[in-house]
């Protein structure tokens, strides 16, 4: 067992969790109820900064802002854009020896890797097969990758919004105009966050040039290449939008990206801040912040729960090392804590930006960010998705609780009934699925095995993290597993796209069939779900979904490597 | 409980119809049948594998006796819930076996062109006419055309007492099989062969044609789905195990085979939820006909659980069926002796229950005994609708002038009084306002002309009624009272019983536009009614129950039948739809959280000889919590406790969970510490009992 020398953990590290927990609760309700409104097509401050340019966009693209699509006319318009932008970005990496703004004059990208680097992008995933820096010229990365930090970001937004119609809506047809609602999403929300997060970094001296490498001479008078680039711009989006994909392979981790404990702080902040505002958000637009709180509770709890997990093992003594904690993997400019706060901070959310190396973490406190991952990015998770699917499971869960009661289940008063379930379940299972079938198929085989860095249970939870990060579109590595090989950059993409689209395809026919119904009135036996009880309920039910479908394949990676470390044997 | 329901529950599990259900569960083996039950189905497939895989080492020659206990059990699963299926439905079978022999012994006198000739019950047809005398079973449902009798309708109610059928419009409804216990009606019969009511019960009864209701079919979707997710689960396992047993360098064959997997598989797909789950329905069905309602589909029986807004008529379910006097005011300067011995003069030849009533309040409260004034040639002027007044004229004896007495509401007798150029004195009519107001009836008396005073007739609330109510508002069900009461007399009625609202001077559209109303705005409505002109509101209600002394027209609009025609059987009614709903609700939390314990059963078993290199176990073996004694043992004993399980809650799923009128937080809170922590616990007890026993008996 685990033997606590908890003494290293002091105050400094609760002071750090505290600020950055205080500051995600003061900075929920104020970006929330923003959100509301300008998501709402309200007028906000913002209005006459960007309305013009919101209108000029209508114009252009000959949009009707006000025109309603039905679920599957809604899901098209989601599908058709990603897949236009999927190609697009396809077409930029295999081609971009041909294009402008290529100081390294990189050579084309790979098919398999293109379409890996595509779908991960599109899908808000992020999951990077390749180097950044060594890989993708400047006019990919700021024309192509930036470009889908925000849309994808937008997109997930948008899903949320048609899902949110679909529950207060009554006996209607329409969820909203996609189109508007990534307009707006891009214009008034990720685009003037991203703006003053840049300025600040790169206040803070994060890179932000068109220049090509730096070189060098060291003390030692040896001569070294260093890669700079336009990063400040695309760190803001990849933090705010959860997307996660480093402008440098080190990510966060990497100086150039993550110069100070300020902007370690601001970029933390970052990750979840728009997550977390947007329960507050449904909560305003359900009719009760208290529904809104209840699930932003639920999602806390759990997160607290992974951090102290985590710590835990962290801060451990383990047999086979000398000290506890283990600096392995880790920046000593932001030490263990900050680390396992960003580790559990960006694998709830689907973000996937490290600034440690989560592959020299210690066996539990690796499976956490698994384990975070798999409960299918609810808690928090990525932009809008997130909070849709969590919807998914609060949907499972007022159906079990709704019948405790004796009363056929409802939500919100409306009806959960055979079809909710059907499209919930699939939403929330599917990519599981994706992810035990993906990680067998490379488990035994040689182009799956090929690629791993360690053998043992460690192996496994290579594959198992990789596989997982890119059904959860988390885009977060174990590293360790080169996964820059056809057989990973083509089932990683599949992956990915069925992480992506079959939840999205779920939530909006959801919202179809919820927008139609008639609304119940509460009454004393309605089953309450803006109760602490309905919470407890909601993190049991999340965990124990999570637990009975991946526990046999946790057992043979995270667990039994933890029980081999304690006797002494490490992978 | 009552002492009848006792008895009847007590039946459920008699030997015949568990020797019944015994046969059927082997029947229900087949995988036709078996398939609409998918986590069942699953569970059968598998154990198929298992045995061909057995067969095929016996026919080797290297059998193993673990994997043959194995299968022996997944087997007894499939058979443990087709048995709880069968038991379910037993029951209603037996009832539905006697009810039939009834029917097609029954010959029928057909009245064709006046003449009567003797067919079989089973042969009438719509619209044929037969006649019925006392000791006659009437042969089919229909409508009395002619004559009054006294019927037994105890076959269908249970109910000894005789009920009065006659012509007209009321009462006219007969029942196939019911017995005529004196005089002679003619019948018109108004169902098909085949299609009448008891035939109908029979087929309900029996549970022959029972679909699954929307809730169940949702319910399947989410257990199928889980099934789905644990089938893939457990079908990867085996590569990760491979990969695992490489990397510790030894074979993991023994330790994914067939039977083993297929262990795992049944041990985590919902089996208790999924092998309950008919049982459950059926016997929610069955719980109403012990009530002695029966639905005619259990889609009613599930709204029942929702229905939030409940149509109650006044009379006969908030109040006794009639108004009682309860009060003489007399008028001033008038005794009220004097106005008690009119107004009991006046009722005596009243044989209405208001009418005796107000012989009996004379009686009791000034010692008036009736007097024998048919003996002194007094004549009764009859309640007529023009006049809406009755009274009696006494001819002058004994010295005594000729008295002319009337009693009538206050309108009729203010403008008999001005007629005959009286006056109606300014105070009676502020006591006629006042008694209104306090929901009671005011009927004014008055003599040769001189207003005496009025009776006061009282709607007396049953007692126990507003207790009922403040249950009820606590389910979150608002009840709405209906009645032809001005609104001054309904409010103080409503007042006195705790309804939470009322609809005065209701007409027949008025219930039906008040459910449409409230079904607009999203409730469910329930409503309980007799007549012909309830027909289209019950017809409207989500769920409506008809009264079997209503009429025929009523019976067939309604989604439920009371048999007893009681009408706060409502209420009862509702709580048997929920109790339906938390039962399955509660074992679906029980059936998730057992598998925590089955995976701690299962996985160390499966995994323990990984990563040993060379010491007797691996690190996984710190996983077997519960120090089972050896992974044989520990997985025979996790399908084992998955399979008694089921028989064990068998009663708790014919039954059905507790259910208390409290709030929706406390039912549930209750329901998850018993179902949902005690689904977690229970196991990890019942797992290692069972392998210590095992272990003790040494079989594998």
């Amino acid at each position: 067992m685990l033997i606590a020398t908890f003494g290293i953990f002091g105050m400094r590290d609760v002071l750090q969790i505290g600020v950055f927990l205080i500051a995600l609760i003061v900075l929920t309700p104020l970006l929330g109820s923003f959100m509301a409104k300008a998501l709402n097509g309200e007028r906000n401050f913002l209005t006459p900064i960007f309305g013009g340019l919101e209108r000029s966009f209508y114009r252009i693209c000959r949009i009707d802002p006000e025109q309603e699509m039905d679920w599957k006319e809604y899901l098209l318009a989601v599908i058709a854009f990603s897949l236009v932008g999927l190609v697009v970005l396809w077409l930029l990496q295999v081609t971009q020896a041909y294009l402008p703004l290529n100081p390294q004059h990189l050579p084309n990208v790979s098919w398999d890797l293109a379409f890996n680097t595509a779908v991960s992008f599109m899908t808000n995933t992020n999951w990077q097969s390749y180097a950044g820096e060594t890989t993708l010229s400047y006019f990919v990365q700021m024309a192509g990758l930036t470009v889908h930090n925000f849309v994808s970001a937008a997109a997930g937004m948008a899903v949320l919004l048609a899902l949110v119609r679909g529950i207060t809506r009554k006996s209607k047809e329409g969820l909203g105009n996609f189109w508007a609602d990534l307009v707006r999403m891009t214009l008034y929300v990720l685009l003037p966050l991203s703006v003053i997060l840049t300025l600040v970094l790169v206040g803070q001296g994060t890179v932000q040039t068109l220049s090509g490498y730096a070189h060098a001479t060291t003390l030692e008078g040896q001569k070294q290449v260093i890669a700079v680039g336009p990063a400040a711009s695309q760190i803001a989006i990849k933090q705010l939008g959860t997307n996660g994909g480093g402008f440098f392979n080190a990510n966060s981790a990497h100086p150039f990206e993550n110069p100070t404990p300020l902007t370690n702080f601001l970029e933390l902040l970052s990750i979840i801040l728009i997550a977390s505002a947007s329960v507050y958000m449904y909560g305003k637009m359900v009719g009760s912040t208290r529904e809104g709180w209840v699930i932003w509770g639920v999602m806390l709890s759990v997160f607290c729960i992974m951090l102290t997990f985590s710590l835990y093992s962290e801060y451990s003594f383990h047999p086979p090392y000398v000290t506890a904690p283990s600096m392995e993997g880790k920046e000593t400019r932001f030490g263990n804590t900050n680390s396992i706060l960003w580790e559990v901070t960006t694998t709830v959310t689907s973000n996937g930006s490290v600034n440690s190396m989560h592959d020299s973490l210690t066996p539990l406190s690796g499976m956490v960010g698994i384990v975070d991952m798999m409960f299918g990015e609810v808690i928090f998770g990525g932009i809008g998705s997130g909070l849709a699917s969590m919807l998914l499971f609060v949907l499972l869960t007022v159906f079990i609780a709704g019948l405790m009661v004796g009363r056929t289940p409802e939500y919100l008063g409306k009806k959960i009934e055979a079809y909710e379930v059907k499209m919930s379940v699939i939403g929330v299972l599917a990519p599981g699925a994706a992810i035990l079938i993906f990680t067998a198929i490379a488990s035994i085989t040689k182009v799956g095995l090929s690629s791993l860095g360690n053998n043992g249970p460690h192996g496994l939870s290579e594959i198992l993290y990789a596989f997982t990060s890119g059904a959860a579109n988390n885009g977060s590595a174990f590293a360790g597993l080169n996964a820059n090989t056809v057989f990973y950059n083509v089932t990683l993409g599949i992956d990915m796209l069925i992480g992506r689209f079959v939840p999205i395809a779920a939530y909006l026919s959801v919202a179809g069939s919820l927008a139609k119904k008639k609304a119940v009135p509460p009454s004393a036996g309605t089953f309450p779900t803006d109760s602490t009880l309905f919470g407890v309920l909601l993190v049991g039910v999340i965990i124990i979904v999570a637990a009975l479908t991946f526990f046999p394949v946790l057992a043979l990676g995270p667990i039994v490597e933890h029980f081999l470390m304690l006797a002494g044997k490490t992978f | 409980m009552d002492k009848k329901s006792d008895y009847r529950l007590a039946s459920t599990f008699d030997r015949k119809i568990v020797v019944q259900a015994l046969v059927d569960s082997v029947k229900k083996l087949n995988p036709k049948t078996l398939v609409r039950n998918p986590v069942m189905f699953v569970v059968e497939v598998v154990a198929l594998i298992s045995t061909y895989i057995v067969i095929r080492e016996i026919a080797i020659g290297r059998e193993s006796l673990f994997n043959i206990q194995i299968t022996l059990w997944l087997w007894i699963t499939v058979l443990f819930a087709n048995f709880a299926e069968a038991i379910a439905e037993g029951r209603g079978k037996a009832q539905a076996e006697a009810l039939r022999k009834a029917r097609s012994e029954t010959t029928a006198r057909r009245i064709e062109d006046g003449k009567e000739t003797k067919v079989n019950a089973l042969d009438l047809k719509k619209g044929d006419i037969v006649v019925c005398e006392a000791g006659d079973v009437i042969p089919v449902d229909g409508v009395v055309i002619e004559g009054i009798a006294s019927v037994d309708e105890s076959a269908i109610t249970g109910e000894s007492a005789p009920v009065i059928r006659e012509s007209g419009e009321e009462r006219s409804a007969v029942t196939g099989g019911t017995r005529v216990l004196s005089d002679r009606i003619v019948v018109r019969v108004t169902a098909e062969p085949g299609g009448t009511f008891m035939d109908k019960i029979i087929g309900l009864v029996e549970g022959a044609k029972r679909q699954k209701t929307p809730n169940e079919i949702a319910l399947t979707i989410l257990l199928s789905a889980l099934t789905i997710v644990f089938l893939l689960a457990v079908s990867t396992f085996p590569a990760f195990m491979m990969y695992s047993g490489k990397a510790s360098g030894i074979s993991v064959r023994p330790y994914i085979t067939l039977p083993i997997l297929a262990s795992l598989l049944v041990c985590l797909i919902p089996t208790t939820i999924g092998g309950l789950l008919s049982a459950i329905g059926i016997s929610g069905m069955d719980r109403l006909i012990r009530k002695n309602v029966i639905a005619t589909s259990g889609r009613a029986a599930e709204a029942a659980g929702d229905v939030d807004v409940l149509l109650l008529d006044k009379t006969g379910t908030i109040t006794l069926g009639n108004r009682m006097a309860s009060d003489f005011v007399p008028a001033p300067g008038i005794p009220v002796e004097r106005l008690a011995d009119a107004a009991q003069l006046s009722s005596v030849a009243d044989e209405t229950p208001e009418g005796r009533s107000i012989v009996v309040l004379a009686k009791e409260k000034y010692g008036m005994r009736a007097k024998k004034v048919r003996d002194v040639g007094a004549t009764f002027i009859p309640f007529s609708a023009q006049t809406k007044m009755s009274g009696v004229e006494i001819p002058a004896t004994d010295g005594l002038g000729p008295r002319s007495i009337r009693k009538g509401s206050g309108e009729a007798i203010k403008k008999y009084v001005t007629e005959l150029g009286k006056n109606f004195p300014q105070s009676v009519q502020k006591n006629l306002e006042e008694i209104a107001r306090a929901g009671s009836t005011p009927l004014v008396v008055v003599e040769n002309g001189d207003v005496l005073g009025i009776v006061q007739l009282k709607d007396i609330v049953k007692g126990g009624i507003k207790e009922r109510f403040a249950q009820l508002r606590k389910m979150g069900i608002k009840t709405v009272m209906i009645t032809g009461d001005n609104a001054l007399t309904a409010a103080a009625i409503a007042a006195e019983a705790g309804v939470d609202d009322f609809i005065a001077e209701a007409k027949p559209e008025d219930k039906l536009g008040r459910i449409r109303a409230e079904q607009a705005s999203g409730h469910l409505v329930g409503m309980i009614g007799d007549g012909t002109n309830d027909a289209p509101a019950l017809a409207q209600a989500d769920v409506g129950i008809a009264m079997n002394s209503g009429t025929q027209a009523a019976r067939e609009a309604g989604n439920m039948v009371d048999l007893d025609s009681n009408p706060t059987k409502l209420i009862e009614v509702v709580e048997t739809g929920k109790k339906l709903l938390m039962t399955r609700g509660a074992l679906t939390t029980f059936s998730i959280a057992n598998d925590v314990s089955k995976y701690f059963a299962i996985i160390p078993a499966m995994t323990a000889a990984l990563y040993a290199f060379g010491k007797p176990v691996g690190p996984l073996a710190a996983l077997n919590i519960m120090h089972l004694g050896s992974p044989q043992s520990a997985i025979l004993s996790a399908v084992i406790f998955n399979a008694i399980i089921i028989i064990l809650l068998v009663p708790l799923a014919l039954k059905g969970v507790k259910y208390r009128p409290v709030g929706a937080s406390a039912v549930l809170r209750r329901n998850l510490l018993i179902y949902g922590l005690g689904g977690l616990v229970a196991p990890f007890i019942g797992i290692k009992l069972i392998d210590m026993l095992i272990n003790a008996l040494k079989i594998v």
